[in-house]
C-alpha cells in the first residue's frame, strides 16, 4: 500500500501524466453520463427527409447527421461506452491471463516455465489482426466475441514482462525467508511476489487498454463489430463506406479523433507510470559538456548550485 | 560452432510454429459449426466438375483426422488417409482451394497480388527504419531537451493513432492533389511502359506515407531508449576519454550496439505491420493481399480467407527467422545461448 | 619538473532536487615527470571524481566549480572541449576501474586500440595495426588476440588490454583507477610489475588511485590521502608510512596488516564517511577522530605545510 502512495505522490508531480489522466477521465465521464449528455437517443426512430442525410452541422445537430439522418454527436457520445467497455474488459482479461502465466512461468520455472514461454513465443509470431479477422468471421459478430478475441491474444507481452520480473524477485531475501518459514508456494506468490510486480502490471495495463481500444476500432472499421451496437470504429466504417465521396468530414473525423483522444490520454498516463515504476536513472555520457565547465569559466547560470 | 546451434534452434522453432499454423488453419475451417467446406459442395455456384475436384483434392468425403476404423484394422497408412493429410498434400503442391466468389484458384489469386503488398510494405518499412533510426538517435542524444520531448510526443501521438484513421485523414487532405484509390488509372497497362509505372508510383504515395508514419513511431521510441541505454555504458566513457568527439562516438560506438534491439523489434513488429497493411489497403483500395483479405471477410469467401491467413502467417514466421539470423550475424556475442 | 599541476580543484554533483554534493573540494597536487602519485582514500572520498574532473569526463550531474590544471603551460580548465579532445589520451590517458564493460563488446579489441592511434597520430592503418600488436605484447597478450572480441578475453586480460590501449599514444601521464581491484593476486602482481616497468622504461608519470595501501607502498613516490572530498595529507611515500601526521592517515596505517608484526590486532576506524549533502561545518573527519577537540567541529582545518614537502590538514598538527 505504501508504494502506491509513493507512486501517486510522484505521479501527481508529472504534468504529462496528469494531462493524460484528465483526457481519459473526461471520456469516461461522458460515457457514464451519456444518456444525460447526448442531445438525441440514437436508437430512436426518426422521420428523415432526403435533405437530412449526411447533413452538415447546424444549430440542432452540432456534428451534423450521418447517412441515415441520425445525429452524429449523440452516436459519438454513446459510442464511447462501447469502445471503452471493450477496451477495459478485454485489456483486464489479457492482464489477468498474462499475469497468471507470467507468475507461474517465472516462479516455477523448469518445464512448465519453458512450455509456457514457448506458447508465448508462438502467439507472438502469429500476426494479430489477420487472426482476429479469421476468428470473428468464422465465429460471428458480437460484443463478447470481440472482447474475447482481443483479450485472448493480448496477454503475451504482459506474461513476458511479469515473468522476467518474477525471476529477479524470487531470488531476493524476503522470498527465501518466507520459504524457510514454510510458507506455501501460493502464499509466497500472492503475498510476497505479486505485490512487487503489481505496479509494473498496472502501468502496463493502462497502455494495453489503449491497444485494445484501437484493436476494437480496427475490427469494427473492417466491418466485424457488433452490429447491434455503435462504437467509434463502426461509425468510421459507415462513414468510410458512405460518406467519403461527399467528404462529410463531420461524420468522418470526430469518431477517429475521439479514439485518438482516449488513446493518447492512456498512453501519456501509461508512459508516465512506466517511467515512475521502472526508472532508468542512468545519465548518459554525451550531454552538453559546457554545462560541466560552466562554473569554472563563468559562462553558466549560477543558480544551479545551492548549498 | 555455437552460432549454428542458435540458428538450428531458431529454425526448428520456426518450423514448429509453421506446423501449428497449418494445423490451426485446417482445424478452423473444418471444426467450426457450419463447416464452410461442406457448404461449398452444396453451393450452386460451382460446376459439378469443380465440386468433384475439390472433394477429391481435399478428401471431403473422408474423416477429418484419423480413420479410427482402419486404425483398428491395423491399416496404418489407411488410417491417415484423411482430410488432414489430403489438406497437407494439397498444400505442398501449392493448392489452396478455390475461391467461392471468383471461382479461381486461390493460389493464383494470391500470387497475382503478392508483389503489390510487398512493394507497399517494403517501402514503408525501409523509410520507417531510416526515419526511426535518425529521430531516435537525435532524441536520445539530446535527451531531456525540447527537441527530445517534441520527437517523443510526436512518436507517442502517431503510435496511438489507428492506422486506418490516419489513412482517412491523409485521404481527405490529399484529395484532388494525389490519387486516393486503386493502384493505377483504369486503362493504363504495364505495356504502356513508363507512364504506367509513374502512375503506379503516384498511387503508392499515400498508402506508403500512412505506413511510414505509423511504423516510424514505434521505431523512434525503441531506438531512443536503446541509444539512451547504450550511451550510459562504460565503453562510451572510454571512447570519450580517448578524445573522440560526439559524432564519432555516436557513429563508431553507439550506433551498432543500439541497433541490435531494433532488429528484434522489427521482427516483433511484423505481426503489427501485417495488420496495418490490411487497413491501409482497405482505405486506399490498394489491390494487394490485405484488401483481398478484407473482401474475403465481407464476402465470406472462406478459402481465400484461409489462404491469405496462411500466407501472412508464413511470411511473418519467415521474416522472424530472417531477423534472428541477422541478429546472430550482427552480435559477436551470440556464441553462447 | 612538474609535468602536471592541479590547483584548488573543486567538483560538485547536482542531485535531482537541486542540492549540490561537494564531492571534491580544494584539492591540489603536483606530479613530477617520471614519478608516480598514489591517490588514497576510502570509497566515496572523491578520488575517482577528481581524476575524471582532470580529464573533464564527469557525468552529466558533475560540475567543476573551480580550479586550474596546468599542463604544458596551459590551464586545461580554460580550453574548449574541442581542444581538450586533443589532449585526451595523447597526453593523459586513464585506465578505468573494473574494465568489464569499458571495451565496446561488438568491436574487436585491436580495432579499438588502433582507433586511438589513428585519431591522434597521422599514420596509416597498417602502421597502427603493427603498433597494436606491439602494445599487446608489452602487456603480455599475444598479438593474434587483437582480432578477438572483449568477451573472449579473461578479466585480467581485459585489464591489461585496457592498459595497452591507454599507452597507445605514448601519453605523458597515465591515470590508473583501482587497477588491481577485483583481480586475483597473481594478476595484481602482473599489473603492478607492468606499471613499474613502464614507468622506468618510458619515463611515464602515473597517478594511481586506490584504497590498497600495499600497492601504494610498492610503486608510488608520493601519496595524497583524501577524506570526504578534501586532502587530508600529502607527502612522499616514506614520510606517509613512517611519519603519518593526520589522524586519518595514522588510523589507515594501523588498519593495514604489518607483515613484520603478524599478531597485532587490526584496527578499523569506527563510523562512516560523512554524507556529501550533509557535511559538517568543521573538519570532516572529526566525528571519527581520536584526536579531536572543540575547534575541530567548528572550523575546517586548512592544508598546511607542517614540514618541508609534508602537507597536513588538521588543527591538532602544528608546523
Amino acid at each position: 500500500m505504501e508504494q502506491f502512495k509513493e507512486i501517486w505522490g510522484t505521479f501527481r508531480r508529472r504534468p504529462i501524466g496528469i494531462l493524460g489522466g484528465l483526457m481519459l477521465f473526461s471520456v469516461v465521464f461522458i460515457a457514464i453520463f451519456a444518456p444525460w449528455l447526448a442531445p438525441y437517443d440514437p436508437d430512436e426512430k426518426i422521420d428523415v427527409e432526403p435533405g437530412d442525410l449526411l447533413a452538415p452541422p447546424d444549430a440542432e445537430h452540432l456534428l451534423g447527421r450521418d447517412d441515415a439522418g441520425k445525429d452524429v454527436l449523440s452516436q459519438l457520445i454513446y459510442g464511447a461506452r462501447v469502445s471503452l467497455t471493450v477496451g477495459f474488459v478485454a485489456s483486464f482479461m489479457a492482464m489477468f491471463i498474462g499475469t497468471t502465466v507470467g507468475l507461474v512461468a517465472g516462479y516455477y520455472g523448469g518445464r512448465i516455465g519453458n512450455a509456457l514461454m514457448r506458447l508465448v513465443d508462438f502467439l507472438l509470431v502469429i500476426p494479430d489482426l489477420p487472426l482476429m479477422l479469421v476468428f470473428i468471421s468464422m465465429w460471428g459478430r458480437g460484443l463478447w466475441k470481440i472482447i474475447l478475441v482481443i483479450g485472448l491474444l493480448g496477454w503475451t507481452y504482459t506474461a513476458r514482462l511479469v515473468r522476467s520480473q518474477v525471476l529477479s524477485i524470487k531470488e531476493r531475501q524476503f522470498v527465501m525467508r518466507a520459504r524457510a518459514l514454510g510458507a506455501s508456494n501460493f502464499r509466497i506468490i500472492m503475498r510476497h511476489i505479486f505485490p512487487q510486480v503489481l505496479p509494473i502490471i498496472l502501468a502496463e495495463t493502462v497502455l494495453s487498454v489503449s491497444g485494445a481500444i484501437i484493436a476494437e476500432s480496427s475490427l469494427s472499421f473492417l466491418g466485424l463489430g457488433d452490429p447491434m451496437l455503435i462504437s467509434w470504429g463502426m461509425m468510421l466504417n459507415f462513414a468510410f463506406e458512405r460518406a467519403i465521396s461527399r467528404m462529410a468530414w463531420w461524420f468522418l473525423l470526430p469518431p477517429g479523433f475521439a479514439i485518438v483522444w482516449v488513446s493518447l490520454g492512456l498512453v501519456l498516463m501509461g508512459s508516465t507510470l512506466e517511467e515512475i515504476v521502472n526508472p532508468r536513472l542512468k545519465s548518459h555520457h554525451l550531454f552538453d559538456p559546457r554545462k560541466m565547465m560552466a562554473l569554472v569559466t563563468g559562462m553558466g547560470s549560477r543558480t544551479e548550485v545551492k548549498g | 560452432m555455437q552460432r549454428s546451434d542458435y540458428l538450428i534452434r531458431k529454425t526448428f522453432f520456426a518450423l514448429a510454429t509453421l506446423v501449428v499454423v497449418i494445423v490451426f488453419n485446417f482445424l478452423l475451417f473444418r471444426i467450426l459449426p457450419g463447416d464452410p467446406v461442406k457448404i461449398i459442395v452444396r453451393s450452386p455456384r460451382l460446376t459439378r466438375e469443380a465440386k468433384e475436384k475439390l472433394t477429391a483434392d481435399f478428401g471431403l468425403d473422408k474423416p477429418i483426422w484419423l480413420d479410427a476404423e482402419r486404425l483398428g484394422e491395423g491399416d496404418l497408412a489407411g488410417a491417415f488417409d484423411t482430410q488432414f493429410t489430403a489438406y497437407v498434400r494439397a498444400l505442398l503442391r501449392g493448392n489452396l482451394g478455390i475461391s467461392f466468389r471468383s471461382r479461381r484458384d486461390v493460389a493464383e489469386v494470391l500470387a497475382e497480388r503478392v508483389w503489390r503488398t510487398v512493394v507497399l510494405v517494403a517501402t514503408g518499412e525501409i523509410l520507417a527504419l531510416v526515419f526511426g533510426l535518425a529521430f531516435g538517435l537525435v532524441a536520445a542524444w539530446r535527451r531531456g531537451t525540447r527537441l527530445d520531448t517534441t520527437i517523443l510526443l510526436w512518436a507517442l501521438f502517431s503510435w496511438g493513432l489507428p492506422t486506418f484513421f490516419l489513412g482517412i485523414i491523409l485521404l481527405i487532405l490529399a484529395r484532388g492533389h494525389l490519387p486516393i484509390g486503386g493502384m493505377v488509372i483504369p486503362g493504363l497497362k504495364p505495356e504502356d511502359g513508363w507512364d504506367y509505372w509513374i502512375d503506379v508510383g503516384k498511387h503508392l504515395i499515400l498508402p506508403t506515407l500512412t505506413m511510414t508514419i505509423v511504423y516510424t513511431s514505434s521505431y523512434v521510441m525503441i531506438m531512443r531508449s536503446s541509444v539512451v541505454e547504450v550511451l550510459s555504458e562504460d565503453y562510451i566513457l572510454t571512447a570519450k576519454a580517448k578524445g573522440l568527439n560526439t559524432f564519432q562516438i555516436l557513429r563508431d560506438h553507439a550506433l551498432k550496439n543500439a541497433m541490435l534491439p531494433m532488429v528484434t523489434m522489427v521482427a516483433l513488429n511484423l505481426g503489427y505491420t501485417v495488420g496495418g497493411v490490411i487497413q491501409v489497403e482497405t482505405v486506399f483500395s490498394w489491390p494487394g493481399i490485405g484488401r483481398l483479405m478484407y473482401k474475403a471477410v465481407m464476402q465470406r469467401d472462406y478459402p481465400v480467407l484461409q489462404g491469405t491467413f496462411l500466407l501472412l502467417a508464413v511470411s511473418v514466421i519467415a521474416a522472424n527467422l530472417l531477423a534472428d539470423l541477422l541478429y546472430s550475424v550482427m552480435d559477436p556475442r551470440v556464441k553462447t545461448e | 619538473m612538474a609535468i602536471i599541476e592541479v590547483r584548488n580543484l573543486s567538483i560538485n554533483y547536482l542531485t535531482d532536487n537541486g542540492t549540490a554534493l561537494r564531492a571534491v573540494e580544494d584539492v591540489s597536487l603536483s606530479l613530477e615527470q617520471g614519478h608516480s602519485l598514489g591517490l588514497v582514500g576510502e570509497s566515496g572520498c572523491g578520488k575517482t571524481t577528481a581524476m575524471l574532473g582532470l580529464l573533464r569526463l564527469l557525468p552529466a550531474e558533475g560540475r567543476i566549480v573551480s580550479g586550474e590544471v596546468w599542463y604544458g603551460g596551459v590551464d586545461l580548465m580554460r580550453i574548449s572541449e574541442r581542444e581538450m579532445q586533443k589532449y585526451r589520451w595523447s597526453k593523459m590517458s586513464i585506465v578505468f576501474q573494473g574494465a568489464m564493460n569499458a571495451l565496446n563488446p561488438v568491436r574487436k579489441v585491436g580495432d579499438q586500440i588502433a582507433e586511438a592511434i589513428l585519431l591522434h597520430e597521422d599514420v596509416d592503418k597498417a602502421t597502427a595495426s603493427r603498433r597494436v600488436g606491439g602494445l599487446l605484447e608489452t602487456v603480455g597478450i599475444i598479438p593474434e588476440m587483437a582480432g578477438q572480441y572483449p568477451h573472449q578475453y579473461s578479466g585480467g586480460m581485459r585489464q591489461r588490454a585496457m592498459t595497452a590501449m591507454a599507452l597507445a599514444c605514448s601519453p605523458d601521464i597515465l591515470i590508473a583507477d583501482e587497477p588491481t581491484t577485483a583481480l586475483d593476486v597473481m594478476i595484481q602482481a602482473q599489473i603492478l610489475n607492468l606499471l613499474q616497468r613502464l614507468q622506468k622504461e618510458l619515463d611515464l608519470s602515473i597517478i594511481l588511485v586506490t584504497h590498497d595501501l600495499g600497492v601504494v607502498a610498492e610503486i608510488c613516490d608520493d601519496v595524497l590521502v583524501m577524506y570526504g572530498g578534501k586532502t587530508a595529507e600529502y607527502a612522499s611515500v616514506d614520510v606517509i608510512y613512517n611519519d603519518p601526521l593526520h589522524p586519518y592517515t595514522q588510523r589507515l596505517m594501523q588498519a593495514f596488516p604489518d607483515i613484520d608484526n603478524p599478531t597485532s590486532t587490526l584496527a578499523s576506524i569506527p563510523g562512516f564517511p560523512p554524507p556529501l549533502d550533509a557535511l559538517p561545518p568543521g573538519c570532516r573527519f572529526e566525528p571519527r577522530c581520536h584526536l579531536r577537540s572543540e575547534i575541530c567541529s567548528a572550523e575546517n582545518p586548512p592544508l598546511v605545510e607542517v614540514k618541508p614537502d609534508h602537507y597536513v590538514a588538521c588543527h591538532q598538527v602544528k608546523g
